[in-house]
């Protein structure tokens, strides 16, 4: 296409015919998504690098469409424990798995919310026709996790290796005490407040009064819509067993309200001895997602790539929203940005709560879905902290994890964001077939660092 | 592969203490290559003087391959092959210089030679000398498999109606005897009938499927149990032929599912055959993705042995399920789709013929695989398909690897062979089936079976 650079008046009737055309830039389409099982960290993967996870995540994805040797536009993922010698893990992957080595990738990183993230970034390098096709994905594994040496190490055995003699380099190491040889695990906490996740949560679901019951409840939903969605065979085009693991082994089909009430809680208990206005602690080991390792991918394309190759679409990737929020100097729960980021998101695409058949949102704790919909119920916080005229509305309980979600299926912290776009997918696809009219869902992933993503995809 | 007995005896000490000892000395079987002659040697074309002229055919026909094809034995020759045609073969007594004439080379037979014979089949009507003759030939066939030696096979061609010696299909059939595609395929006779008007015009028009190597280009397959073992290997030859190969096995079974698929370049659809829907969504997922379904291999298998006295509900069930009850099903829905020309083969059982201790569920299932494959053969025939089933033995796959040790060499040692066949066969087998070329082949059961020792 020839290009002109045009002056004046006729430069800005081109940019606003340029800003018309905007919502016209073409579609992202999701073709499917393939996921392994995930297992509880320590079990069936617990020797499974982050690498090998993701290789059979695409793997799956490869042979469930046919991608043989095929030379797609990106392949996005990323994982949240990650090695430092998997700099490049995402390309690594690409290339032990039957894509075309000619397939680049990239890694990327936004927490909890890396999976989705990766999703927008596919998505939106389709729309802009930069690329006809791209998977997104993500892999976590708390198993085969990095473990670093301290800093006191760290910084004497680098001195040691600029050393340029021997005397010097035994003085480096000299400065090693007894105490530098601890190894240092990874932390899922704040690294600006030192308190865990699931301690900030806690401080969270007591400012909102979530009760116990309540969050069992949501814990319960999730195990039997899962096992609900699996005994149907939901997942039969969703998931490829890895290492002999055929279903998610979180998964408690049997659990009950009385099994959950019996669980001690984990989080909050310090909350329980404040001198200001104690509260019984609330989060247990049932109502909060477990460490999991596992990986997923998503295959995102243009609507012509798809059809040239005879491949299914699913829905439509509509739109995304990103937010953060100041949980450290401010007042905000740390996983509530997921609640700043939707309004906008609706606003943007002239929606509301009513108009979405299927919300997907991330279980980090049975009790960030309850705060998320009581903030958007409650018309004084929706005015002051989101700026918006009154409440946002109330989510129909009967559209919410439908099919379950981490708490039951378990959350490899990078991995969740596929599993969740892919079952949004495939619901909406199923919906619209039924009824013969459109179908949407709002996907919501809270994360570390008070970030969250959120999503619309809608049916074609 | 080869297992570890047949490798020690044709190899260093062990082969020569074998050799001493008299032990058995299963050979190592010649198998396809791409590229590779035919046959290891020349082949001697006999016949009986009435069958001249379709041995006089069939050996232009050799020539045409390349074949160093030879009339007359000759004592130079290591003969990769012997071609016996007894098509007019009348009484008896018209067979016997032909025989000799054979028994004369068998001592300089290459090893993993060939012994073909092309005869036709006694129909109703036939005069008592007629009939005896041709009905002797079946025996004849099988006893000399028995007395082979260095995996060299004998089978048959029994063309039925009035299949000519020369039709597509009695020539494709042939050549799947003498090459190395046939390695396991021993003591069997494979009644052949005429090549369907469409099939032949599709063979003259078209280079032959042979020279092209690809004769399955253009066309799609399903293969149910694709993930391992014969539905892998399967899968892998269907491909090789030039097949998009749809990869069907239950969701469990996913992960060495996708190993297979991204290995043949298909699409891998996890599926359990029992659903009631299976046929229908196999179909869908095969025109949706591929355009077309051309051929269909029921493969997907289960076995639960136990004695009858001592057989659970849940183990009969569950293999008359897989076994026979979704073929059927899956057949019927495909059939009603009114699919032109399609293929169909299905995998049934040595005990499925001859019945085994612990199988009597296994053995109903494959024996009615057995029955309704000849029952679907007019109905597939009807829309300008086929419908087949082959027969394995002794197969070295995972699922014969859990039969405890004594039980596994006593069974590899069983047929004329010595030694159990590899899933390759099994797929060859299929293979050939499916090819466009062995349009003629309908409602039969080929056995690969080394020359079991039991059933036909």
């Amino acid at each position: 296409m020839a290009t002109r650079k045009p002056t004046g008046s006729a430069s800005r009737a081109t940019a606003r015919a340029a800003a018309d055309r905007a919502p016209g830039v073409r579609d992202a389409v999701i073709v499917g998504g393939n996921r392994i099982p995930f297992s509880r960290t320590g079990k069936k993967y617990s020797d499974a690098s982050n690498q090998e996870m993701l290789t059979a995540a695409l793997e799956g994805l490869v042979a469930r469409f046919g991608l043989q040797g095929e030379r797609l536009g990106e392949v996005v993922g990323g994982a949240v424990l990650k090695h430092s010698r998997d700099f490049n893990l995402v390309r690594e992957s690409v290339l032990g798995s039957s894509l075309s080595a000619q397939t680049p990738a990239f890694d990327l990183q936004q927490a909890c919310a890396t999976g989705l993230e990766a999703a927008i970034n596919v998505s939106n390098k389709i729309k802009l026709g930069q690329i006809d096709s791209g998977i997104a994905g993500g892999t976590d594994t708390v198993s085969d996790a990095p473990v670093a040496v301290s800093e006191g190490l760290r910084r004497a055995l680098l001195d040691a290796s600029h050393a340029k003699t021997l005397q010097a380099r035994l003085k480096a190491l000299a400065k090693v005490r007894p105490a530098d040889l601890k190894p240092l695990t990874p932390s899922t906490d704040e690294p600006r407040t030192g308190l865990s996740m699931g301690e900030h949560q806690a401080i969270t679901a007591a400012r909102w009064g979530i009760s116990r019951e309540a969050q069992d409840e949501i814990a319960l939903a999730s195990h039997q819509h899962l096992a609900a969605a699996w005994d149907a065979g939901f997942f039969d085009d969703l998931v490829t067993p890895f290492r002999g693991l055929t279903r998610d082994d979180n998964l408690r089909a049997d659990t009950s309200m009385e099994k959950l009430a019996s669980l001690k809680p984990v989080f909050g208990k310090s909350l329980a001895t404040s001198s200001e206005a104690p509260v019984e602690p609330t989060m247990t080991a049932g109502n909060s997602t477990p460490l999991t390792d596992g990986a997923s991918a998503v295959l995102l394309s243009s609507a012509e790539w798809a059809a040239e190759r005879d491949l299914p679409v699913l829905a439509r990737f509509v739109d995304a929203e990103t937010a953060a929020v100041d949980f450290v100097h401010g007042h905000e729960g740390l996983l509530m940005a997921p609640v700043h980021a939707v309004p906008r998101l609706l606003a943007r695409n002239g929606l509301t709560l009513d108009d979405i058949d299927f919300f997907e949102i991330h279980e980090a704790f049975a009790s960030t879905v309850l705060t998320t919909l009581a903030a958007w119920e409650d018309a004084d916080y929706c005015k002051s902290e989101l700026g918006l005229d009154g409440a946002l509305g109330s989510v129909d309980r009967a559209r919410l994890n439908v099919n379950g979600s981490s708490l039951a299926a378990g959350h490899p912290f990078a991995a969740t964001g596929g599993r969740i776009l892919a079952t949004a997918a495939k619901l909406v696809a199923a919906k619209a077939a039924e009824t013969g009219r459109p179908a949407r869902a709002l996907l919501s992933v809270c994360a570390a660092g008070g970030l969250g993503a959120t999503a619309i995809v809608e049916s074609v | 592969m080869t297992d570890n007995y047949t490798k020690a005896v044709n190899s260093g000490f062990t082969k020569t203490l074998a050799k001493k000892l008299g032990l058995p000395r299963p050979a190592i079987l010649r198998r396809h290559r791409a590229g590779s002659p035919l046959t290891v040697g020349p082949v001697l074309v006999v016949s009986d003087a009435a069958s001249r002229p379709d041995a006089d055919a069939l050996a232009r026909t050799l020539l045409g391959w390349g074949v160093d094809v030879r009339r007359e034995p000759t004592d130079d020759a290591r003969w990769g092959a012997v071609v016996l045609v007894l098509t007019g073969a009348a009484v008896p007594t018209d067979v016997s210089g032909a025989v000799l004439t054979t028994g004369s080379v068998l001592r300089s037979l290459a090893p993993s030679g060939r012994v073909v014979t092309v005869s036709r089949a006694t129909t109703d009507g036939d005069s008592p000398e007629l009939a005896a003759v041709r009905q002797g030939i079946d025996a004849f066939v099988r006893s000399l498999a028995k007395e082979l030696r260095f995996g060299a096979t004998s089978d048959g061609i029994v063309l039925t109606d009035d299949a000519a010696a020369d039709d597509p299909t009695a020539l494709a059939t042939l050549r799947f005897f003498l090459s190395a595609k046939s390695a396991y395929v021993d003591g069997q006779l494979l009644p052949v009938g005429p090549t369907p008007d469409a099939a032949r015009a599709a063979e003259t028009a078209t280079t032959p499927d042979h020279a092209t190597e690809r004769p399955l280009a253009g066309q799609v397959a399903v293969v149910t149990g694709a993930a391992r073992g014969i539905g892998a290997a399967i899968a892998k030859t269907l491909a090789r032929d030039g097949a998009t190969v749809v990869c069907v096995d239950v969701p469990a079974a996913g992960e060495a599912l996708a190993k297979t698929t991204n290995a043949v370049g298909g699409t891998a659809l996890q599926l359990d055959v029992t659903a009631d829907d299976a046929g229908t969504r196999i179909l869908e997922h095969a025109r949706a993705r591929h355009g077309r379904l051309d051929i269909v291999v029921h493969n997907a298998g289960i076995v639960r042995d136990k004695l009858l006295a001592n057989m659970a509900p849940a183990q009969w069930d569950a293999v008359v399920a897989v076994n026979l009850s979704a073929q059927l099903r899956i057949n019927a829905q495909l059939l009603a789709a009114g699919l032109e020309g399609l293929r169909i083969v299905s995998l049934a059982s040595t005990s499925g013929i001859a019945g085994g201790k612990g199988q009597t569920n296994y053995g109903f299932s494959k024996a009615g695989v057995i029955g309704h494959t000849r029952a679907t053969a007019p109905l597939a025939a009807a829309a300008g398909g086929t419908a087949n089933a082959v027969a394995p033995g002794f197969i070295e796959t995972d699922m014969t690897a859990t039969i405890p040790l004594l039980t596994r060499e006593v069974a590899r040692r069983l047929p004329s062979l010595q030694q159990g066949g590899q899933p390759v066969d099994v797929a060859e087998a299929v293979a050939f089936l499916v090819s466009p070329a062995a349009a003629g082949i309908n409602g039969q059961v080929l056995r690969v079976c080394g020359q079991h020792m039991v059933g036909q």
